[in-house]
This record gives structure tokens, C-alpha cells and sequence, in this order.
């Protein structure tokens, strides 16, 4: 993650490429990363019983990805919404927030 | 860490806030933690302050806080895939008498936290409050990250997953029909540009509301909101339903910003913030028990959230404005026992908090559960108009045929009237 390049002058809208994914967008906002992860599944064996996955699907930040029977959990993508613990059907996933001001920083809000 | 405090109030949005200014004035001991580096810099909301809770506590609110625009203006947008019907209501009156402004939070929260702060208040910043310390079935103190704090009362204002009403058994599991997720991104445009597309002077503003679209058969709505130099745009949709879609969210903005009526209003922007944040839609039915032993919650921590409306902010800062007050009596009685803090309730019922909420239970039931308003009718709506407007010789018996046969092939007579029925009942009675 270089989340440190701060594109300070923003994505112009036409630039369709850009605008369709999500984390160059998330590079606008401001970033402290946290040594340690805020966001643990609890037992990863129930992830791979879970079908639908909608941790995946609400996540706004791409946070969750499904990769060789592990969910993987890029936490410093996350913009601490809290979506995904509660669409998880099994509570399977602690939500916390990041430590000491840490995580996300929006300048407008 | 171990100072003791008359009031511990933890988040520094709205509720906080109003919270801190009314026990700090009254000469209450108070602090307030906030995780952020600023005040405001976690928070997110569409964009739209009214300002009559900010001045009971604020006197010339208008004039000293950072607003954007002052709206003067309302538009309803029913899209569908490839069309708009727009509803447009513009108003003089409100260029005297505006009752909201558009904002944006980092900036507004920040100058907020400070007006707590000349009341008297102290604000920690970069600091997450974990759970509250209980002892003996009373809430005495605040567990950090830092360390820990105690206080006679605790007034829990953070946020839709506010983990202190959660740890002192103040929280109702979130379900993902009572909340909605919020997506927005600030595209930047020139002001004169803004002025120039909606017709608006200096400083004033419009809020669209959008319904149906990228949303079709979801229960939600989009917004678009002029700021100063810059537009709001976004959407809230019921976390079910993008789940039960499968589209993700990001997909779901981008599609309102390709979308045929919206795009020439940002294809000149930059965009300069994505962000996403939960609001809590389950209305009356979805509050938690308001009050315990040395705690009190109150903001979106306590789902005080009129969806109907779009309104949150002040039902915030009025909750958070009872919630000083029952700190200020408690100290008054020397009591701190849930059976004095029941006062918190008893001031939130005599307020328009509990009261709206109360009127207009029925609506998150309502829409949550009639997905018709949000495709059947915008597809309908504008079938009709379509078959009206196509002039191509054909005879008006039968494009007058053709409208009831649309009307009734999507909606029979009877659903058609228990639709409206269940409408009106909902928000009148």
C-alpha cells in the first residue's frame, strides 16, 4: 500500500478507468495504517461453508477478497463503516476501530 | 490516565457535541473522546444541516458556522434506466427563511467541537473508546486506548456502531434491514459553474432527491447536493438489498454518475473524496433501551434517524442537547442510578426526536417491505408519460387504452389501492 502519493488534485470524472474501480479513489482520502488488523474473522472455516460471501459484495472499500480458501482481509483498505459485520450471517467477523486516531481521515466528509 | 470527570462523553459529531456545549455552559466537568485526528474527520453524511436544533444552543448559528449553501431549492427525481422525471420546487421564501444548508463534515465538526470547547469543554482526539468500565451494575468510567477515565455520567454519542451501548447492554444488534449503507463522493466543480447550471445566486443552493435507477427494486434513495465549490453525490440503500442484489456499491455510484440525466451535471468535476458510512433506518421500532445505571445514549448510537425525511443531524444534536440536560439534573440531585436518568427519556418523548420517530414508525416497515415504490412506479410513471408524448399520428382512445392497459398490467386495481392506503396511513395517522 503507498497510500502515502496523495492525489491531492483529485480524479476528473471523464477518466472513466480510474472513476470504475474503487481503491484509486480510496488513495484520495487521508490514511494512518495501523500495525494491527481492527477487522478479525473469527474462524475462517465458517467463511468457507459461507456460499454467499456478502462481506464481499456490501463491502464499499473492496476489503474482502476469496483467494485459495481464505478470506483475505486488506484492513487498510477499510473505511470503517461497519457494513460487513452486520450483513456477516454467521458473526463471524469482530469489527473494532483502528487505534489512536489511525485509518481512515476524510477532508470533506 | 486516572481523572475523574462530571460528564465523559464519548464521539465528537453532532449529538457529542451538543452534548459537551450543555453540561460545559452549566460548569459540569466534561470531556469528550474522539477517535479522529480532528473532530469530523471519521464522519460522513449526505449533506444537508437544518439548522433550528443548532440554535438553540448557537445564537447566530447562520452566520458563524461553515455552511456551504443555503437551499432554496428541492428537486424529486424518479429515474429509470434511461430517463428522468423531475419534480421542481423552488421557493423566494427560503432565500429569507432557509431551513437547511448544505455542508461538509470534516469542516463543520471541527468548527463545532470548538464552540464546545470555548463552553468549557476538553476534547481528546486520536483516542477509540473500547467499552465502558462498569462496577457494581453502574457505568463509572470509559476504558481507551490510552487509559482509563471515570465520570458520574456517560453519554455515549458514537456513532451507528457505537461500541459503548453495545458493551453495556444498550444495543440491539443491528439487523441489515435496519441500516443503510451511505456511499458519496465530492466531485469538485467552480462555483460559478454550480450558479450557472441550477440558476442559483451566491450561496444559494439545491438538494435533489433520486429515486429509483441504479437502485431499481432496492429500498433507498440518491441524493445530489450543491456545496460551495463542489456537488455531493451519493446514495443510502438497505445493506439487504445490496446484498441480495450482488452489485457492489461502488458499481451502484458509478452507474448514477453514467446515468444519462446526472452525468452532465459532474462530467466537468474532479472527483476529490469517496467515502461510505451507515445510517441507521430502523426508525422507532429499532431503538434501544435510551438510559442505564451512570450512561446515556444519544445521536445515531440510539438510531435516531428520520429516513422519511433525510433527516439525522438534528435529531442528533436535539438528543444530545436532553441528554446534558438529564447530566445537568442528575448532578443537581446527586443521583446517578438509571432511575434519575429515566429524565432522558422523558425529555426525548416531550421532543420532536421521539415524537417524529413515533409518528412515522410504520414507514421503514412500509418501504422496506413494498419494493413496488421503488421500481414498478417509476417504470409505470414514465410508460405513461412515454405513450402520451410519442406523437405519431396514433389515435388518443387508444393511447388512452394503452395507458390503462400499462397501468393495470403492472398493478391491479386493488394493489394499486392498498399501495396508497398503506402510504398515507403511514405518514398521516
Amino acid at each position: 500500500m503507498t497510500k502515502s502519493i496523495l492525489k491531492k488534485e483529485g480524479i476528473p470524472i471523464w477518466k472513466s478507468e480510474e472513476n470504475s474501480k474503487v481503491e484509486p479513489k480510496l488513495f484520495l482520502a487521508r490514511y494512518k495504517r495501523d500495525d494491527i488488523s481492527h477487522l478479525t474473522i473469527k474462524d475462517n472455516a465458517v467463511c468457507l461453508k459461507c456460499t454467499r460471501k456478502p462481506c464481499i459484495i456490501v463491502c464499499p472499500a473492496d476489503v474482502y477478497k476469496f483467494e485459495e480458501d481464505r478470506l483475505i482481509v486488506s484492513y487498510d483498505n477499510c473505511v470503517e463503516c461497519g457494513s460487513c459485520f452486520i450483513i456477516c450471517p454467521y458473526e463471524n467477523i469482530e469489527f473494532r476501530y483502528p487505534r489512536w486516531g489511525k485509518g481512515i481521515g476524510y477532508r470533506y466528509g | 490516565m486516572t481523572e475523574k470527570f462530571d460528564v465523559i462523553i464519548v464521539g465528537a459529531g453532532p449529538a457529542g457535541i451538543s452534548a459537551a456545549i450543555t453540561t460545559a455552559r452549566a460548569k459540569l466537568n466534561t470531556l469528550v473522546i474522539e477517535r479522529g485526528n480532528i473532530p469530523g474527520e471519521k464522519n460522513v453524511f449526505g449533506g444537508v444541516i437544518f439548522r433550528h436544533a443548532f440554535e438553540k444552543l448557537i445564537q447566530d448559528f447562520v452566520k458563524v458556522a461553515p455552511l456551504e449553501r443555503k437551499v432554496i431549492e428541492y428537486q424529486y427525481w424518479l429515474l429509470t434506466d434511461n430517463s428522468c422525471i423531475k419534480l421542481i420546487y423552488r421557493d423566494s421564501n427560503f432565500k429569507d427563511k432557509p431551513s437547511g444548508y448544505t455542508a461538509l463534515r470534516a469542516k463543520f465538526d471541527a468548527w463545532y467541537a470548538k464552540m464546545a470547547e470555548e463552553a468549557g469543554a476538553m476534547i481528546i482526539t486520536r483516542t477509540s473508546a473500547l467499552k465502558p468500565i462498569i462496577k457494581d451494575r453502574q457505568v463509572i468510567g470509559v476504558e481507551t486506548d490510552r487509559g482509563e477515565v471515570y465520570a458520574n455520567i456517560v453519554i455515549a454519542a458514537d456513532g451507528v456502531n457505537s461500541l459503548m451501548a453495545k458493551h453495556a447492554g444498550l444495543y440491539r444488534r443491528r439487523k441489515p434491514n435496519q441500516v443503510a449503507l451511505g456511499v458519496k463522493e465530492v466531485i469538485e466543480l467552480h462555483r460559478t459553474k454550480i450558479e450557472e447550471i441550477f440558476q442559483l445566486g451566491m450561496d444559494e443552493g439545491v438538494a435533489c432527491l433520486i429515486f429509483g435507477g441504479p437502485l431499481k427494486g432496492m429500498t433507498g434513495g440518491g441524493f445530489l447536493y450543491t456545496n460551495r465549490d463542489s456537488l455531493s453525490l451519493g446514495f443510502g440503500a438497505l445493506l439487504i438489498d445490496i446484498a441480495n442484489k450482488g452489485k457492489r456499491p461502488n458499481k451502484i455510484l458509478e452507474e448514477f454518475k453514467k446515468h444519462p440525466s446526472i452525468h452532465p451535471y459532474i462530467k466537468d468535476g474532479v472527483l476529490k473524496e469517496y467515502s461510505a458510512h451507515l445510517i441507521p433506518e430502523g426508525g422507532y421500532d429499532a431503538i434501544p433501551q435510551l438510559y442505564t445505571n451512570g450512561m446515556l445514549v444519544a445521536g445515531d448510537a440510539a438510531m435516531f434517524v428520520n429516513a422519511l425525511e433525510y433527516r439525522g443531524t438534528d435529531y442528533a444534536v436535539e438528543s444530545g442537547i436532553c441528554a446534558g440536560k438529564t447530566a445537568i439534573y442528575a448532578h443537581k440531585v446527586k443521583d446517578f442510578s438509571a432511575n434519575t436518568l429515566k429524565y432522558y427519556r422523558k425529555l426525548l418523548e416531550n421532543s420532536f426526536v421521539l415524537r417524529d420517530l413515533k409518528k412515522f414508525r410504520r414507514i421503514p416497515h412500509i418501504i422496506e417491505k413494498n419494493k413496488a415504490l421503488f421500481d414498478t412506479y417509476p417504470e409505470m410513471l414514465r410508460d405513461i408519460l412515454r405513450i402520451w408524448h410519442t406523437v405519431d399520428g396514433e389515435l388518443g382512445e387508444v393511447k388512452i387504452k394503452k395507458i390503462q392497459r400499462e397501468i393495470f398490467s403492472k398493478r391491479n386495481p386493488l394493489m394499486l389501492i392498498k399501495d396508497v392506503v398503506e402510504l398515507i396511513r403511514g405518514v398521516i395517522f
